[in-house]
């Protein structure tokens, strides 16, 4: 069984608009995920329901027992936008989600640095949002869905906002943690070469009503490096990957 | 010294000279205009007096004020807990808030049955719509992603409360509060002048009450003199209160690099 199997949902909002209409995805263990897809076709939708954060109009999103024997499953959620409280320090805002589940001070605090570590923000812990630079408030909004330690981490459109050359170091360093970690990961976003460089398996969707039309692998092994982003390989993938997006595009 | 200090100096200092300068050269008599250097006398002279008053005044105006936070951040609150309460409520704060203090004052004078107490409600009233409708303001203008985070981690309405919602709301409530500080010093003027007497002790209003009947014109203007430093105080130190609690975060209190 799948890690969360996503089963035919669709989710019409209250004032009538359909931006999910029978959307079928499993998202396996460990795996690096994308979601691919227009503006508007439903992506963040998709995001939210999967995290809990909405229920859906019609059909299920099952969690695998056998990874999260206790009910609600632990997961982190990264926004488009960084998100982070401009009243707290990068140390307290990637503490939230401890203090929140009642983790203790001093545990928290070392658990938060230790996060902050990873993303490579280590000696910013008591630096304010306000002074960090975009990409550095995009690194701490990613130390803080890690610092619980969750199965899966879900991103929407995270480095959207970034210019090319942060979003490319963000990309390797978000490459290397998953390495690390094998922590699973569906990553939203609209850029092909994004999905290409990132993913194991890219989920394309089309628009009205949001649902999956297509999946594709990219094979090609990791770790990958900027030495990748200039392959023929990755050139092929690319082009493959745009094909199916057009597609998805003209079906909608 | 910055230009927002030697600029607003430099001109209150001209007007003072053209006042005085005007009321000598044109001959004017003290009781119907004195000069800035008689009131300043007359200020000094009557410092026994007019100080006691203006520790009435002031105590009133900052019950009030004291009064309006307690009330006008718990309703907030509360309101932003229901919905229900809110919309069961928040219409009376608005009438309480549009109908005109000199017009309830009477009415709360005979009702309270007690001077200081029907001032201290005036002021009250007036004091505490800036800080219950800016408070709920800032309550609501959470940001919906971080209101999502704290729902993906099961924080219950207490804790989204104290951790998120206050801390949003605090700079909204502090604009609320300054406000509020100017306006219950005005309400407990008003009040007293309606009172037409300053309960246990009399304070600045009846001061200016008392030598308005006797034609001490100076006196009059030294009490006015003092009800605006008052005033000009109170924003201040509110404005450094401000200040103080959001310069490491809030825009407002951010000074812009040079
Ligand atoms: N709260 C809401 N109420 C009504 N309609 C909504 C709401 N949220 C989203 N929609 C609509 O649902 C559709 C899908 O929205 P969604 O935000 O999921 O798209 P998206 O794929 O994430 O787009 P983008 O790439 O621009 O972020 C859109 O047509 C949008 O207008
Ligand atoms: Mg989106």
């Amino acid at each position: 069984m799948p890690l969360v199997a996503v089963r035919g949902v669709s989710r019409i909002f209250a004032n009538g608009v359909q931006a999910l209409g029978g959307a079928t995805l499993d998202i396996e263990a460990g795996e690096f995920l994308s979601v691919l897809g227009p503006s508007g076709c439903g992506k963040s939708t998709l995001l939210r329901l999967i995290a809990g954060l909405a229920s859906p109009t019609a059909g299920t999103i099952e969690w695998s027992k056998g990874e999260w024997p206790g009910g609600k499953p632990d997961l982190g959620f990264v926004f488009q936008e960084p998100t982070l409280m401009p009243w707290a320090t990068a140390l307290a805002n990637v503490a939230l989600p401890l203090k929140l589940h009642g983790v203790a001070r001093s545990e928290r605090e070392a658990r938060a640095a230790e996060a902050l570590d990873h993303v490579g923000l280590k000696g910013f812990e008591r630096t304010w949002p306000r002074e960090l630079s975009g990409g550095m408030k995009m690194r701490v909004s990613i130390a803080r869905a890690l610092v619980t330690g969750p199965k899966l981490l879900l991103m929407d459109e995270p480095f959207a906002a970034l210019d090319e050359i942060t979003r490319h170091r963000l990309n390797a360093d978000l490459l290397a943690l998953w390495e690390r970690s094998r922590i699973t990961v569906v990553f939203v976003t609209h850029s092909v070469f994004e999905s290409v460089f990132l993913s194991q398996r890219i989920a394309v969707m089309a628009a009205r009503p949001g649902r999956i039309v297509s999946e594709l692998k990219i094979a090609a092994p990791y770790p990958r490096t900027e030495a990748f982003r200039t392959s023929a390989d990755y050139a092929a993938h690319c082009r493959l990957v745009s094909t199916h997006l057009s597609e998805a595009m003209a079906a909608a | 010294m910055s230009a927002r200090i030697v600029a607003p100096a430099v001109m209150g200092l001209l007007m003072l000279v053209l006042w005085e300068g005007v009321v000598r050269l044109a001959d004017i008599p003290p009781y119907v205009l004195p000069g800035p250097l008689v009131v300043a006398r007359t200020l000094i002279a009557d410092w026994g007096m007019l100080a006691p008053a203006l520790v009435v005044t002031l105590t009133i105006t900052l019950e009030a004020l004291a009064a309006a936070v307690v009330v006008g951040g718990m309703l907030a609150i509360l309101f932003s807990l229901s919905r229900w309460l809110e919309l069961s409520l928040f219409p009376y704060a608005i009438i309480l808030q549009v109908t005109p203090i000199v017009a309830i004052a009477p009415l709360i004078i005979t009702w309270a049955n007690n001077v200081d107490l029907s001032l201290l409600i005036c002021a009250w009233l007036v004091a505490f719509f800036p800080i219950l409708s800016n408070t709920i303001l800032g309550l609501r203008s959470v940001d919906h992603n971080l209101l999502a985070l704290f729902e993906l981690y099961g924080a219950g309405r207490w804790k989204t409360l104290i951790h998120l919602r206050l801390p949003a709301a605090l700079p909204y409530f502090l604009g609320g509060l300054r406000i509020s500080g100017g306006l219950a010093l005005i309400g407990a003027v008003v009040a007293e002048f309606v009172a037409g007497t300053g309960g246990s002790a009399s304070g600045l209003a009846y001061r200016i009450l008392e030598a308005g009947y006797q034609l001490r014109i100076p006196r009059m203007f030294a009490a006015l003199v003092l009800i605006s430093a008052a005033g000009i105080a109170i924003y201040l130190l509110l404005s450094l209160l401000s200040y103080l609690l959001l310069r490491r975060w809030h825009e407002s209190a951010i000074e812009a690099e040079s």
